[in-house]
């Protein structure tokens, strides 16, 4: 008598699934199809400028960030404390903090900031492009670091042990055995990290620069048609975020290949 | 006896609602000194507000106020956040096409206000950073006709653009010509000044309604008539300016 | 200090505002990541695909992006919403439900992962031996699954709710009165932008703490009893 019941009931929640599909479908048919097509044609063209900015953003920041993130991720695990606790206050500010309210504090900030503006360091903060990319850079050091140190010590013990086995000094170990596994084990955690970049960088419109969301606005300020623009901008970001994990998943596929094969 | 007294309930009903006025809710931006701004306690004040509620006494109409960050106001009058955009919005063509327009209510026209002693050429200005808010009429003129020449900065309220124009990011802003009047008077905007002549002159400042809202235009149009005949639209004038603004 | 306090009345309704904005959140959040770690180890084709849309889509697009567009798209659809349905008044979406919608939309995507993680991290022999017993699916669910669903989610809960934290401060653009537009005005006030966006990276700070220790404690709470490899 039980079985009946569920199953009727199992009946009935996946009707209404596939009702809620068909409702669905339709919905999106008849929003699409009442979109302005024209309005999005006329305006595309600055597409690509806000697109090239936002990925030049992503890559410079990533890419500089690193820099930031090694040194700061072996910082953390000295055990010099002068050393650590810098380090570690560091990450703790700019993980504990919004990316928003950086961004405004080195732009808004600095350029009150006597420190800065009297120096050779106004020309360079001076402009919203290097306001912007000065903090991703900081920011995404900061949550890199976390993610490298984690990785440091996930490296499994025995190899580090076989590495000093074969008496290889702290720096070679880390050099030839520790630092190549430690990137291989942070890849997940690293692709994901390049994604949240990404799609920090569409706060860089909140300080004038025309990337892909600050495109949009402009365009959306005269034409009067969010959804339409929005949503234009939104498939690139989605189309740039699937690029970018397929190549990902396939370098962490070649580059961790070796392990599968110990079997 | 009964239908009498059924007919005089009618007609008082009626006339009762003729007299209890229409609720209008008036939206504008609240960060454009000294049209519309939200003061330090908090209230809607400026020229806006103050016609605006000139208008609603005159209209012997319940008047309500929302603020709508610029951006994003006209989506909300079409959204029926509110039913008039009074903020200083230029009756333009471009949005024309998606709301009406009211009668003028104040006259502008557009300048650049650049450091003191900065001696720009506005017919010359390559290579030079010049910003403006989004949205407007200047920065619109800034996306049509100096886009390429100009390192343009648009930005989403006024405030911030002369925030920039003071830390010296810009090195000249282009806004209504009495917008800048305003801060050039503030504490702010000492240092600062016109360069060049305004231009633009035919710029007209109107009330924003939704398309084929015919009833409420001809009401703010009539009334607007009213305040300007019986000297109420010259009193706040001269609140803000010592000049006629219209 | 003497120019911060002042506004600390100020302060204090923006980091009111900020809380209220998380703790609404949470519970529409948390229900969504149930429902979809349901539908996504549920084996129903149609269900399976819902949920991997919705995680596939709030993966993909910028935080700004997904806010903008329900804060402006939102008013509009409860407009054609209300006009279908006759109601005459209007029905205002202001910046507090549009920003709870989308945070609590995007929360539930992150949370759907966290959640399945969870279930599937349960030692399948658990369930077996539910069954063994004869314990139907719902009754196994909620005895063996779910309470342990609890321990090992948060960790992965915890941090999205600090993520959560520091998203509502994108609300700010929308003209929510939160931490960062209330020190933004501050800053405009006084011209002083360095001070208060440094006091406001401060209240953001405190907030973190506060919800850093609160895990810290229920995650002791919840692992009490448990086994834990030594070494």
């Amino acid at each position: 008598m039980q079985a009946t019941t569920k199953d009727l009931l199992i009946r009935i929640v996946r009707l209404s699934f596939y009702a809620l599909t068909a409702l669905v479908v339709v919905a999106l048919a008849w929003g699409l199809s009442s979109l302005n097509y024209g309005t999005i044609a006329r305006h595309i063209g600055k597409v690509p400028g806000g697109a090239l900015l936002t990925l030049e953003l992503v890559t410079l920041s990533v890419i500089l960030g690193f820099f930031v993130a090694l040194p700061t991720a072996m910082m953390r695990l000295s055990p010099n404390p002068f050393l650590r606790y810098p380090a570690h206050t560091f990450i703790y500010f700019f993980r504990g903090t919004p990316l928003l309210i950086q961004i405004f504090f080195v732009y808004y900030g600095f350029a009150q900031t006597d420190l800065v503006r009297e120096t050779f360091l106004w020309p360079v903060f001076k402009q919203a492009y290097w306001c912007a990319l000065f903090t991703f850079v900081l920011n995404t050091g900061a949550y890199s670091a976390e993610i490298l140190r984690g990785a440091i010590q996930a490296v499994p013990a025995g190899e580090i042990e076989a590495a000093r086995a074969f008496g290889m000094s702290k720096w070679t170990a880390y050099r030839r055995v520790i630092l190549p596994r430690a990137f291989r084990i942070a890849m997940p955690a690293y692709g994901n990290e390049i994604i949240f970049m990404l799609k920090g960088t569409a706060l860089a419109s909140t300080i004038t620069l025309l990337d892909l969301i600050g495109v949009a606005r402009t365009v959306i300020a005269r034409t009067f048609k969010p959804i339409e623009f929005f949503l234009t901008v939104g498939i690139v970001y989605v189309v740039f975020t699937y690029i970018f994990l397929w190549g990902w998943n396939r370098i962490e596929k070649r580059v961790n290949n070796y392990l599968s094969q110990q079997s | 006896m009964k239908k009498f007294a059924i007919i005089v309930a009618a007609a008082m009903l009626v006339s009762g609602a003729a007299v209890a006025g229409d609720k209008v809710r008036m939206g504008t931006e609240g960060a454009y000194p000294p049209f519309n701004q939200i003061d330090p306690s908090g209230k809607l004040t400026g020229f806006d507000v103050d016609i605006g509620n000139a208008l609603c006494e005159q209209m012997k109409a319940d008047c309500t106020w929302v603020t709508q960050d610029w951006d994003g106001i006209i989506p909300g009058l079409l959204a029926k956040k509110y039913d008039t955009i009074i903020a200083s919005m230029s009756i333009t063509d471009e949005r024309k096409q998606a709301v009406d327009f009211t009668e003028r209510y104040y006259s502008n026209s557009l300048r650049y206000v650049a450091k003191k002693g900065s001696n720009l050429d506005i017919s010359k200005l390559d290579g030079k950073a010049v910003g403006a808010q989004r949205a407007t009429i200047a920065g619109q003129y800034l996306e049509d006709n100096l886009a390429g020449k100009v390192e343009m900065k648009l930005y989403d309220t006024q405030e911030n653009a002369y925030i920039d124009l003071a830390a010296g990011r810009t090195d000249a802003i282009l806004a209504d010509m009495l917008v800048n009047y305003e801060w050039l008077q503030s504490d702010a905007g000492k240092g600062f000044e016109f360069v060049g002549e305004s231009f633009n002159r035919s710029d007209v400042i109107g009330i924003a309604i939704r398309k084929g809202e015919d009833d409420l235009r001809k009401k703010l149009n009539s009334a607007l008539k009213a305040i300007i005949a019986n000297g109420t639209y010259a009193k706040i004038n001269a609140k803000y300016f010592p000049f006629s603004i219209y | 200090m003497e120019t911060v306090l002042p506004y600390a009345n100020l302060f204090l309704t923006g980091t009111a505002i900020t809380l209220l904005v998380t703790l609404a959140v949470l519970p529409i959040g948390i229900c969504l990541g149930l429902i979809g770690a349901a539908a996504k180890l549920s084996g129903d084709p149609v269900a399976m695909a819902y949920a991997n849309v919705y995680t596939s889509v709030v993966r993909g697009l910028p935080e700004l992006l997904v806010i903008l567009v329900i804060f402006m798209g939102g008013q509009q659809a409860v407009n054609a919403v209300a006009d279908l349905v006759g109601y005459e008044d209007h029905i205002d979406f202001d910046a507090f439900t549009a920003g709870v919608i989308a945070l609590a939309f995007m929360f539930g995507a992150y949370a759907t992962e966290i959640f399945r993680g969870a279930i599937l991290a349960i030692p399948k022999g658990q369930t077996e031996a539910a069954h063994a017993f004869g314990m139907g699916g719902w009754l196994t669910f909620r005895r063996i699954t779910l309470p342990q669903v609890w321990r090992l989610a948060l960790p992965g809960l915890g941090n999205l709710t600090l993520v959560l934290m520091k998203d509502s401060a994108l609300l700010s653009l929308i003209g929510l009165n939160e931490i960062i537009r209330v020190v933004g005005i501050a800053a405009q006030a006084t011209k002083n932008a360095t001070l208060f966006y440094f006091v406001g990276a401060l209240m953001f700070l405190f907030l973190t703490f506060i919800t850093m220790t609160i895990q810290k404690r229920l995650e002791i709470r919840a692992n009490r009893g448990v086994a834990r490899a030594r070494g």
